[in-house]
């Protein structure tokens, strides 16, 4: 099935979900099509302990070659964690309690990193599949230079490559990310954040994977340097069409380099839509709140206001909807029943009572937009 | 609360008032192992005015955070004077006590500034013992629950007997706010209050740094990365570079219309959502094409003698070779820059 036509398809679920007087869920989204290289199912995450802590609860997400899906939430709102589960990185005490999460590899074939032996799992990191983190520019070895941590990775993964290949290759990705190939003898102390970080993305790009999954990568990075990274960034994304898992508290920055874009709250997806949708039309209170914490730079000086109170303990067991104590627009459903992520007639998954049919749907919603 | 926001931010073309906090050629080198002192603060001088806002402005290593805590007796400068307006100079403990209580800090991490073994009663007992020298002890409780209600942090009696780690990160910075105001301060310096905090919470505790301020008629260094929110609580931004302000005026001016090319690019690199996509594509590829073959590790690099920011520059001319004085960009307005050598005709249409 081609994209447009799954498009197309559940816009007829949307309109049928109206005659039935009910909204449909989210898998529409995850039909898996023939463009998808990840999909994720259901996927849970505790962390084990007296109460555990379910980090990450029941998220769906799928994508295609080439789309950079944005994940967007607050410290503590199970992002990261989910970054881990997606790239088979959980360690106790965390554990994936439910869901599936596959990977398309090189050659086609579907994997299912939860019943892949360890060594398939290793060679689909860097392959397919490769990680960025905030710290990242902190993780590279103190004590060895920058081309041996190169020539680690092919060796580990290339070994039919010879020294000089090595050598050339890791030159021609320092290159692609603005650092001299002399560098290569270089030691991580030598460079700066920036350059460091720049470091560890070529390392990522190195085996031409399909995705980066990329944690916070550039926050804790000047604004200019940011800025740099991400404009070279996106144009390797461009160049070599491999797809990006963007994940970030950064809303504003997100927004600009999305396609489609997540906003996760409590561990769960409270919207999940194409980013213009959000910036222009977002339907989420938790949303909207999250985008006026952000003053426009160049605006008119205007109050603002974030949104009071503070997230939920996932220890807790919470009734209703998560975010049902802080929102402004909270009704009489909110507090007994969790809102599903659903896409209403027209619009795309959201996760909230003030668009489901079954209470006033979208009058109600529409008199509570800003 | 949050309306107060742009009554402040008016405020900023009053007259000046008479400083609180005067700072001139404040200078500060650091020494290092195997190398000539790294100078992280090079002849700075402003003025801290009562009721307003001044932001400072900058990356991290530009030297923002030395300022603050050469303000706060932390490091000694090595050049330069601070004078706090009816404090006594010099040296010695009635000296730094005086100055202390006029001079109060919040910090960025309200993780680490506040102690784990002690209640948030017994962190604002302190000052208020020390500071307010209340007749009885239950004045003294008494003036310890007034301060939490003044930062919004209520039930007062029921927060009063909780420990650091049963309050959220916003409720912890509430208390640090509320023991730098124990002591009465006139000047409040705010080293990136919000910036270890949620995001959907910093909004709150600037509203209320700001509102404290006014109220208090207190002189604020709103220290922080942030140029939007630089904008929105400030009257008066200075933009500093490697050690040095490269650009001083009115906030709005700063951000709508940026004089130093470095200003020029952070107001640049500043995410705008408002931006379709399509723009933004282009713009990125634009940047790319300026930034050329110059490979990061140049940019990035340390320049020596002349302008600082040169090796950044997209406007970078032989004259940049030599260290650029302050030039008038406007009422108010001064940017570090020799494009602004024959005033500030003309220039704003470098690209």
């Amino acid at each position: 099935m081609m994209r447009t036509e799954d498009e197309r398809g559940r816009d007829e679920e949307f309109d049928q979900s109206v005659d039935r007087g009910s909204v449909t869920t989210a898998s529409g989204l995850t039909g898996a099509g023939p463009r998808t290289v990840l999909r994720a199912q259901g996927v849970s995450v505790e962390y084990a302990g007296e109460r555990p802590v379910r980090a990450v609860q029941d998220v769906s997400l799928e994508l295609a070659a080439g789309e950079v899906l944005g994940i967007a939430g607050e410290s503590g709102c199970g992002k990261s964690t989910l970054a881990y589960a997606l790239t088979g990185m959980l360690r106790p005490p965390a554990r994936l309690t439910a869901g599936s999460i596959q990977y398309t590899d090189v050659d086609g074939d579907l994997i299912d990193i939860s019943d892949v032996s360890p060594e398939r799992l290793r060679s689909l990191r860097w392959n397919t599949v490769s990680m960025v983190f905030q710290s990242a520019m902190n993780a590279l070895n103190p004590v060895t230079s920058v081309g041996r941590q190169f020539a680690d990775v092919f060796k580990a993964h290339r070994p039919q490559m010879d020294r000089r290949a090595r050598t050339e290759r890791s030159a021609e990705l320092l290159e692609m990310v603005g650092i001299d190939p002399g560098r290569l003898r270089s030691f991580p102390h030598e460079l700066s954040g920036g350059m460091r970080q720049r470091v560890v993305i070529a390392m990522a790009l190195a085996l031409d994977p399909r995705i980066v999954v990329m944690d916070e990568p550039t926050t804790a990075l000047d604004v200019l340097v940011q800025r740099e990274i991400l404009d070279e960034l996106e144009r390797l994304q461009e160049r070599l069409g491999f797809a990006v898992i963007f994940i970030t508290h950064d809303l504003g920055l997100l927004l600009e380099i999305s396609d489609k874009l997540a906003v996760m709250y409590a561990g769960r997806f409270v919207e999940y839509a194409p980013g213009e949708q959000i910036a222009n039309n977002p339907l989420h209170p938790y949303t909207r709140g999250l985008l006026n914490s952000f003053p426009d730079l160049r605006g008119e000086r205007r109050a603002l206001s974030g949104i009071p109170g503070s997230p939920p303990d996932l220890r807790e067991r919470v009734p209703g909807c998560a975010f049902a104590a802080r929102c402004r627009d909270a009704f009489e459903p909110c507090g007994e029943r969790r809102p599903e992520l659903r896409a209403p007639a027209g619009a795309w998954p959201v996760a909230c009572h003030l668009h489901d049919p079954q209470f006033g749907g979208l009058e109600r919603a529409g008199g509570s937009a800003r | 609360m949050s309306t107060d926001t742009t009554t402040s931010a008016q405020a900023g073309t009053e007259d000046a008032a008479a400083p609180v906090l005067e700072v001139n050629d404040l200078t500060v080198d650091y020494r290092r192992r195997g190398a000539g002192p790294l100078r992280a603060v090079d002849h700075l001088s402003f003025r801290l005015e009562p009721g307003r806002t001044l932001a400072l402005v900058g990356e991290s290593g530009s030297g923002k955070s030395t300022v603050v805590r050469a303000l706060a007796g932390f490091v000694a400068p090595t050049e330069g004077t601070v004078a706090l307006e009816g404090v006594r100079g010099g040296r010695g403990r009635r000296a730094d006590r005086e100055y202390r209580k006029a001079l109060q800090l919040v910090f960025q991490d309200p993780f680490a500034s506040l102690n784990p073994m002690h209640t948030v009663a017994r962190h604002l007992r302190r000052p208020v013992v020390r500071y307010q020298a209340p007749g009885s002890r239950a004045q003294a409780h008494e003036a310890v629950l007034e301060l939490l209600r003044s930062v919004n942090l209520t039930p007062e009696a029921d927060i009063a007997g909780k420990y650091p780690h049963e309050l959220s990160g916003g409720q912890r910075q509430r208390v640090a706010i509320a023991r730098a105001l124990a002591t009465g301060p006139r000047v409040l310096l705010a080293d990136e209050p919000v910036s270890m905090l949620d995001v959907s919470i910093r909004l709150e505790i600037l509203n209320l740094l700001d509102r404290l301020a006014r109220e208090r008629d207190m002189a604020m260094l709103y220290v922080t990365h942030d140029l939007a929110t630089a904008r929105h609580f400030s009257s008066q931004i200075m933009v500093m570079y490697r050690g040095e302000v490269v650009e001083d005026g009115p906030s709005d001016e700063v951000i709508l219309n940026p004089a130093h090319p470095y200003t020029r690019m952070l107001a640049a690199a500043a995410p705008d959502p408002t931006i379709p996509r399509e723009r933004a594509a282009a713009a990125r590829r634009e940047r790319i094409e300026a930034r050329g073959a110059r490979v990061a590790e140049y940019r990035e690099a340390d320049t020596g003698a002349g302008c600082r920011f040169r090796s950044r520059c997209p406007h970078a001319m032989p004259v940049c070779g030599q260290h650029p004085p302050d030039f008038a960009a406007g009422p108010g307005h001064t940017a570090r820059c020799w494009l602004f050598e024959n005033g500030s005709a003309g220039v704003r249409d470098v690209p």
